[in-house]
C-alpha cells in the first residue's frame, strides 16, 4: 500500500502551463504576506488579537477578509471565461482547452457563492448583529471561531486543488451521473464535495449560534418588534441555514457513498436515481439563494433609513414580508429543473409558488421607496449602493418571474438567458447589499470612515460594469446560446459575448477602485477619524458605542423602549438638552464587572485537523485520516477540559473606557 | 464628482446616466439577433412560448418600469440639498399605501399565475399536437458527446443530423447513454432532458422548411460545446425521398454498433446509418447494455479514455 | 444580570418593560441545542426521503420483505426505549447530585445502547454475508445509510456518554458539566425518537 494514497508527483500541473502560472502566483502572493507578518513581527499580536479571537466583531472582520479574496480569485475566474468565449468563436479554440475551463466555471460558481457571497453575509451579520440587539456576544463565542475555521479549511482545499490535483469539472451544483466515480474518476468532484461539507460543518453551527442568540439574547425591553430591521432579516436567514444545509450534508455524503464505497444512490444503474440528487440539491439551493438575499435586504432596510433621515416605512410590514419569503423559499426548489419532464400539474404548482414568492420582495421595494419618500436623502456611499440595487434587482426580479413560467422556461433553461438572471439578483441584491454593509460598517470596525470619491468611482464601475457584461447575456441566451460553452460556432453571439468581455472589465476596474479606496482610507485615517462612534447619525444601537467598540460592546446593558432605540435615545437627550431648567441631572450608569469569554485556539486548531482529514480523505491517505480525526477529536477533548472559560473585567476598567468615550463625545 | 453630506449635483447626473441606460435595452433587443432562436420560432410550440414570455414581459415591465423611474426620482426629489422638497420625518406608516402595496404585485402574481397553470398544461411535451397529420416517431438518445437519431417506422438512424417533414407532428422518445443531456432546437420549442435508464417525451412540429440549430443544453462534460446538430425539416415528399435513399447505404446500427459508438468521441461529423435494429432504443433505455459498458464493475474505467490524473482501478 | 442605562424617556404604556434581557447561560444552551437537534433531524428527514423514494429499486436482488427479522428490531426498539428511560434515571441522579447512582444508571444506559449497536451490527454483517451489500442496489444503499447514519449517532453518543462520566469523576457536578449532561439526555431521547420513526418506515412499512 502506498504510504502517500493516490499522490504523486503528477498531481502538480508542471506540464499545464496555466493552472501552474495560476499556482505560482497564488503561492507567491501567500508567501509574500506571510513574509511580511513575519518580518513585522506581527505573528504573536495576530495569534492574540484575531486567530484565537471569539470576539463576534473580530470574526466577522476575518469573514469579511476571506470573502473579498475569494471575490478576487472567482472574479480572476470570471474575466478567464469571459475572454475565452470573447475569443473561440467560428473555428478558434480560445485559450483554455475543456479540461480548465470546466475546472474555471465549476470554481468560479463554487468560490463565489459558498465562499464569497455567504461567507460575506455571515461575516457582515457576525459583525453587526449583536451590537444591533445591544449585547455583549453571540450565543456560543467559542462555536463561532470554530465556524470561521471550518469555513477557512473549505477555502484552503479548493485553492489546494488549483496546485495540487484538480477541482471538479461538472458544473457547481456537480450533478450525478456526470460526478459519479465513473464519468468524473479523478480527484476534481472529492474535493468539491469534501470542501463543502468541512465548511457547511461550519455554516450549520453558524445557523444555531445566530438562531440562539436572536431568539434568546437581547438587550432588556427589546422585544420581537423592536428589533432592528437587519435582525428580523438575520433570523430569517439562520432560520434557513438550519434547515436547509443539512439536506445538502445528506446529498453530499450520498455522493460520497457512492463515489467511494460504490453505492447506487445517483448512478445510472442497480436503481440509483439521478433526479433524486437534483431534487435534494435544489431544496437546499433554492432557501440558499434567499440565505444570501435576505442579509443584503436587511442592510438595505438600515441604510435606506438612517441615509433618508427617517424611519423605515411599513416595519410590520417589512417584517412579515420577511417571513414569508423564508417560509415560501421551501416551496419552490423545482423551478430550477421543470425541464426534467415533471409533468403540467408539479410544473404549475411550483411555477405559481415561485411566482407568490415575488409579492413579498415587491412589497419590499415599495417599502424602501416610500422611506425615501418625505426624506432628507445623503448620497454617501451606501445609499448609492442601495439605489443601485432597487433598480437592478427590479430588472433580475422580472426576469426571474419570467423564468418561472414553465413555457418560457422550456426555452431558456440553462441558457445564457439564465446566467443573466441570477447574476442579475446576486450581484445587484447580494454584491450590492455587502459593499453597501462594508461602507456602513467600517467605521464602527476600524474607527475611521471609508474614502467616498473612490467608494462613488467604484459603485459607478459596477453599476456599468453589471450592465454590459450580463445585458448582451440576455439577449445572447434568447438566440439560443446555452451556458458552460468553451467555444461556439455561431458568429452571430460573438460580438454580444465581447461586449460582455468589456463589461468584465469596467467590473475590474471597479474592483480596483474598491482596493485603492482602502488603501487611501488607510493612509489619511486621521483625516477620516470617526470620533464620535455614529458618523452616519444612525438609528440603532450600534452606533451608541465607540468606533471600536470594547470588546463588551456596551459598557452597561441599553434598556429599550422602541424601534431605532439610538435613535430615540438621541431625541430624548436633544430634547433635554433644550430644557436647562430640567431639575434631576444625568446620573452616572451603575458599573459592574462584566465577564468576557477567554480566547481559545479550538476553532483554528479544529480546522487544521480538518483540512488534513479533507485532504486525506480525497487522496485515499487512510492513515492520515485516522490522525486527522483523532486530532480533531482530542482537540474537543481539550477544549471540554479546559478550566478557564472567562475573565472578569474589574468595573473600573469598564467604567474608566466608557467615561472616556463619553468625554470625547462631549468634547 | 464630489460626494459631500448634503449630496448635491450627483443625484442628476445618476438620474440621467440611469435613464439613458434604460433606453438602451429595448434598443439591443431591436438591433440583432431578431431572427435566432427564441426570436424566431418556427413552429406552434415555439410560437406559443415566445408569446407567453413576451406578453410576460410586458405584463411586468409595466410595473418595473414606473418602479425604476420613481426609484430615481424619488431620490433625485428628495435629496438632502434640496431645500423645496418637504420633510416628513413622522410619514412611516399608511394603511391605504400598504394595501396598494401589497394589492399590486398580488394582483399582478394572480393573472401570471393562471397563465402560467393554463399555460404549463397546453404546453406540457408530453401533450400530443394538434394535428391531421400522422405524428412521426422518432428515438433520441444522447452520447458522450453526440446525438444519435432513430427512426423506428423507417428502420434508419442518424448522428448529429436530424431530418424531418415539415407540418407533421413529431413525436420524440428521448434517453441517454449515461450521462444528463438536454435535447433542444430553439427555434421549434420547449427542451427536455435527457437520462440515463429512463424515457422522456417531447412532441414538436416544425411549420415550414427550413434548416434549425439544435444543441443539448445541459453540461455533460469536456466534449459538451461541440454537441451540436442541424435540423432539416423538407417538405414531406423530400423526406420519403431521403428515408428511401438513406436505406442500406452505409454502416448498419446494431448492439455492436452501438457499442462502438457510445465510446467518447467529439465534434463528430453528421452521417447516417442504412439500417436500425428493431427494439434497440428499447434496449438502451430501460434495460443496463453489458456491451456499452454500463455496469461499473466491468472494465469501463480500464478503456475509459477519459484524461485523469490518477488511475482508479476497481472504483 | 447588570443594571441597564436607559434609553429613551419613558417606559411603554404598561409601564414594564416587555422583555428583561439575555437569557441565562442554561437556557440558551439548551435552546441552541435544540436547534442543533432539529438541524439532525432534517437531515434524517433527508435520508428518508431518499429511502422512501429508493425503497422499491432492488435491482432484482432482495427486498425488505426477504432481508428484515421483525424480532431482532423489537430487541433493539426494547434496548434504546430502555435506554431513554435509564437516561432519564441518570439525569435525576444528576439532580440529586448523586454520583453512584449517576454512574450506574450511565453504565446500564450505556450497555442498553452497546446492546442496540452489537444487534443492528449483527444485522448488516448478516446482510453482508448472503451478498445483501449496499453496493448490490439502490435500495440496499438508502436502507444501510439511513439506519447506519443512525447507528453512527448512536456510536458518538455512547462516546460523549464515556466521556461525561470522565468529566463527572474529574469535575463533579458544576454547572458546566450538568449543562452538557442535560444536552446528552436531549441527544439521546432524540434518538429514540428518530428509531421510532426508522423502524416503522423502514422494517414495518418495508416487510410488506
Amino acid at each position: 500500500m502506498n504510504l502517500l494514497g493516490e499522490l504523486s508527483w503528477s498531481a502538480i500541473p508542471f506540464d499545464q502551463p496555466i493552472p501552474l502560472g495560476a499556482s505560482v502566483a497564488m503561492i507567491l502572493a501567500v508567501l509574500l504576506v506571510l513574509g511580511w507578518i513575519t518580518r513585522e513581527g506581527y505573528w504573536p499580536y495576530l495569534w492574540r488579537e484575531w486567530i484565537t479571537s471569539v470576539d463576534h466583531k473580530r470574526i466577522g472582520v476575518m469573514y469579511c477578509v476571506l470573502a473579498l479574496v475569494m471575490l478576487l480569485r472567482g472574479f480572476s475566474d470570471a474575466i478567464l471565461m469571459r475572454s475565452q468565449q470573447a475569443f473561440a468563436a467560428g473555428g478558434s479554440q480560445g485559450y483554455l482547452p475543456p479540461e480548465h475551463y470546466d475546472q474555471i466555471f465549476s470554481a468560479h460558481g463554487t468560490i463565489m457563492i459558498f465562499f464569497m457571497a455567504m461567507t460575506i453575509m455571515i461575516g457582515l451579520m457576525n459583525f453587526a448583529l449583536p451590537l444591533q440587539l445591544g449585547v455583549r456576544d453571540v450565543a456560543f463565542p467559542t462555536l463561532n471561531s470554530v465556524s470561521l475555521w471550518l469555513t477557512a479549511s473549505g477555502v484552503l482545499l479548493t485553492n489546494i486543488s488549483l496546485v495540487i490535483g484538480e477541482f471538479a469539472k461538472t458544473g457547481w451544483m456537480n450533478y450525478p451521473p456526470l460526478s459519479e466515480l465513473q464519468y468524473s474518476p479523478g480527484v476534481g468532484v472529492d474535493y468539491y464535495l469534501w470542501a463543502l461539507q468541512i465548511s457547511g460543518i461550519g455554516t450549520l453551527m453558524t445557523g444555531i449560534n445566530f438562531v440562539t442568540t436572536i431568539l434568546k439574547m437581547r438587550a432588556p425591553g427589546m422585544s420581537y418588534m423592536r428589533m432592528p430591521v437587519f435582525c428580523w432579516t438575520a433570523l430569517a436567514t439562520n432560520l434557513l441555514i438550519v434547515a436547509a444545509f443539512p439536506v445538502l450534508t445528506a446529498t453530499f455524503a450520498m455522493l460520497l457513498l457512492d463515489r467511494y464505497l460504490g453505492f447506487h444512490f445517483f448512478t445510472v444503474d442497480a436503481g440509483g436515481n439521478m433526479m433524486m440528487y437534483v431534487n435534494l440539491f435544489w431544496v437546499w439551493g433554492h432557501p440558499e439563494v434567499y440565505i444570501l438575499v435576505l442579509p443584503a435586504f436587511g442592510i438595505f432596510s438600515e441604510v435606506i433609513a438612517t441615509f433618508s433621515g427617517k424611519p423605515l416605512f411599513g416595519y410590520r410590514s417589512m417584517v412579515a414580508a420577511t417571513m414569508a419569503i423564508c417560509i415560501l423559499s421551501f416551496l419552490v426548489w423545482l423551478h430550477h429543473f421543470f425541464t426534467m419532464g415533471a409533468g403540467a400539474d408539479v410544473n404549475g404548482f411550483f411555477g405559481i409558488m415561485s411566482m407568490i414568492i415575488a409579492v413579498p420582495t415587491g412589497v419590499k421595494i415599495f417599502n424602501w421607496l416610500f422611506t425615501m419618500y418625505g426624506g432628507r436623502v445623503r448620497f454617501h456611499v451606501p445609499i448609492l449602493w442601495s439605489i443601485g440595487f432597487m433598480i437592478t434587482f427590479a430588472l433580475g426580479g422580472m426576469t426571474g418571474v419570467l423564468l418561472a413560467m414553465p413555457p418560457a422556461d422550456f426555452v431558456l433553461h440553462n441558457s445564457l438567458f439564465l446566467i443573466a438572471h441570477f447574476h442579475n439578483v446576486i450581484i445587484g441584491a447580494v454584491v450590492f447589499g455587502a459593499m453597501a454593509g462594508y461602507n456602513y460598517w467600517f467605521p464602527k470596525a476600524f474607527g475611521f470612515r471609508l474614502e467616498e470619491r473612490w467608494g462613488a468611482a467604484a459603485f459607478w464601475c459596477w453599476f456599468v460594469g453589471f450592465y454590459l457584461s450580463f445585458m448582451p447575456l440576455y439577449v445572447v441566451g434568447m438566440m439560443g446560446m446555452t451556458r458552460r460553452m468553451q467555444h461556439y460556432d455561431n458568429l452571430s453571439w460573438r460580438p454580444w459575448l465581447i461586449v460582455a468581455g468589456i463589461g468584465s472589465l469596467v467590473i475590474l476596474a471597479g474592483i480596483i477602485s474598491q482596493i485603492v479606496q482602502l488603501v487611501v482610507s488607510i493612509r489619511n485615517r486621521e483625516a477620516l477619524r470617526d470620533v464620535t462612534g455614529d458618523p452616519w447619525n444612525g438609528r440603532t444601537l450600534e452606533w451608541s458605542t465607540p468606533s471600536p467598540p470594547p470588546p463588551w460592546n456596551f459598557a452597561v446593558l441599553p434598556q429599550v423602549t422602541g424601534i431605532d432605540a439610538f435613535w430615540i435615545a438621541k431625541q430624548t437627550h436633544a430634547r433635554e438638552a433644550a430644557r436647562p431648567q430640567r431639575a434631576a441631572p444625568a446620573q452616572p450608569p451603575d458599573y459592574e464587572p462584566i465577564e468576557v469569554p477567554n480566547n481559545s485556539a479550538t476553532g483554528f486548531v479544529t480546522a487544521f485537523f480538518a483540512v488534513v482529514t479533507g485532504f486525506a480523505l480525497i487522496w485515499h491517505i487512510w492513515w492520515m485520516v485516522i490522525v486527522g480525526v483523532i486530532g480533531a477529536v482530542a482537540t474537543m477533548l481539550v477544549f471540554a477540559w479546559r478550566e478557564q472559560e472567562e475573565v472578569e473585567i474589574p468595573a473600573e476598567e469598564v467604567a474608566r473606557i466608557d467615561r472616556e468615550y463619553h468625554t470625547e463625545l462631549a468634547a | 464628482m464630489t460626494i459631500d453630506v448634503a449630496g448635491s449635483s450627483t443625484g442628476t447626473f445618476s438620474a440621467r446616466a440611469l435613464r439613458l441606460r434604460g433606453f438602451a435595452l429595448p434598443v439591443a433587443f431591436a438591433l440583432g439577433g431578431c431572427s435566432e432562436g427564441v426570436f424566431d420560432p418556427q413552429g406552434p410550440v415555439a410560437s406559443a412560448e415566445r408569446t407567453i414570455l413576451f406578453n410576460s414581459l410586458g405584463i411586468m415591465l409595466a410595473i418595473v418600469v414606473p418602479t425604476i423611474l420613481a426609484t430615481l426620482a424619488v431620490a433625485f426629489w428628495f435629496r438632502a440639498s434640496n431645500t423645496r422638497a418637504r420633510y416628513m420625518p413622522d410619514f412611516h406608516y399608511s394603511g391605504r399605501l400598504e394595501m396598494i402595496v401589497w394589492s399590486i404585485p398580488a394582483m399582478t402574481v394572480m393573472l401570471l399565475g393562471s397563465l402560467c397553470w393554463v399555460g404549463s398544461h397546453e404546453l406540457d411535451p408530453r401533450k400530443p399536437l394538434v394535428s391531421a397529420v400522422k405524428p412521426l416517431t422518432v428515438q433520441v438518445v444522447s452520447l458522450d458527446w453526440k446525438w444519435l437519431f432513430i427512426y423506428p417506422e423507417q428502420g434508419i438512424a442518424s448522428v448529429n443530423t436530424l431530418t424531418i417533414p415539415a407540418g407533421t407532428p413529431i413525436d420524440f422518445e428521448l434517453t441517454s447513454s449515461g450521462v444528463m443531456n438536454s435535447f433542444f432546437v430553439p427555434q421549434l420549442g420547449s427542451q427536455i432532458y435527457t437520462m440515463g435508464l429512463m424515457t422522456t417525451r417531447l412532441k414538436l412540429l416544425a411549420d415550414n422548411p427550413g434548416t434549425y440549430e439544435g444543441r443539448s443544453f445541459n453540461f455533460s462534460g469536456d466534449g459538451f460545446s461541440d454537441m451540436h446538430f442541424l435540423v432539416h425539416a423538407v417538405p414531406s415528399d423530400q423526406f420519403t425521398g431521403w428515408v428511401a435513399k438513406t436505406k442500406g447505404v452505409g454502416p448498419a446500427l446494431d448492439a455492436q454498433s452501438y457499442a462502438e459508438l457510445a465510446k467518447p468521441s467529439q465534434a463528430v461529423e453528421p452521417f447516417t446509418y442504412g439500417s436500425a435494429s428493431p427494439g434497440l432504443f428499447e434496449t438502451i433505455a430501460m434495460a443496463d447494455m453489458p456491451v456499452a459498458g454500463l455496469c461499473h464493475t466491468v472494465s469501463f474505467n480500464v478503456v475509459s479514455p477519459y484524461r485523469t490524473t490518477r488511475l482508479r482501478h476497481g472504483g | 444580570m447588570s443594571s441597564t442605562a436607559v434609553f429613551g424617556a419613558e417606559p411603554d404604556v404598561a409601564g414594564n418593560v416587555s422583555y428583561v434581557g439575555p437569557a441565562p447561560k442554561r437556557i440558551v444552551v439548551a435552546y441552541g441545542f435544540w436547534i442543533f437537534l432539529l438541524s439532525d433531524i432534517v437531515m434524517f428527514s433527508a435520508l428518508f426521503a431518499t429511502y422512501a423514494v429508493l425503497a422499491h429499486a432492488d435491482a432484482g436482488g432482495p427486498d425488505g420483505a426477504q432481508l428484515f427479522h421483525q424480532s431482532r428490531v423489537a430487541i433493539e426498539t426494547g434496548c434504546l426505549l430502555l435506554s431513554s428511560y435509564t437516561c432519564g434515571l441518570m439525569w435525576m441522579a444528576v439532580g440529586a447530585r448523586n454520583a453512584g447512582a449517576t454512574y450506574l444508571a450511565a453504565a446500564v444506559t450505556f450497555l442498553l445502547g452497546a446492546a442496540f449497536l452489537a444487534l443492528e451490527a449483527s444485522e448488516f454483517a448478516g446482510m453482508v454475508m448472503i451478498g445483501a451489500t449496499p453496493e448490490r442496489s439502490a435500495f440496499l444503499s438508502a436502507f444501510f445509510t439511513l439506519v447506519g447514519c443512525h447507528g453512527v449517532h448512536v456510536t458518538f453518543g455512547l462516546l460523549w456518554l464515556a466521556v461525561m462520566m470522565a468529566q463527572v469523576a474529574t469535575k463533579g457536578f458544576r454547572p458546566m458539566v450538568e449543562r452538557r449532561l442535560l444536552c446528552f439526555s436531549l441527544f439521546w431521547h432524540a434518538l429514540d425518537i428518530i428509531w421510532v420513526g426508522l423502524f416503522t418506515v423502514v422494517y414495518l412499512m418495508g416487510a410488506r
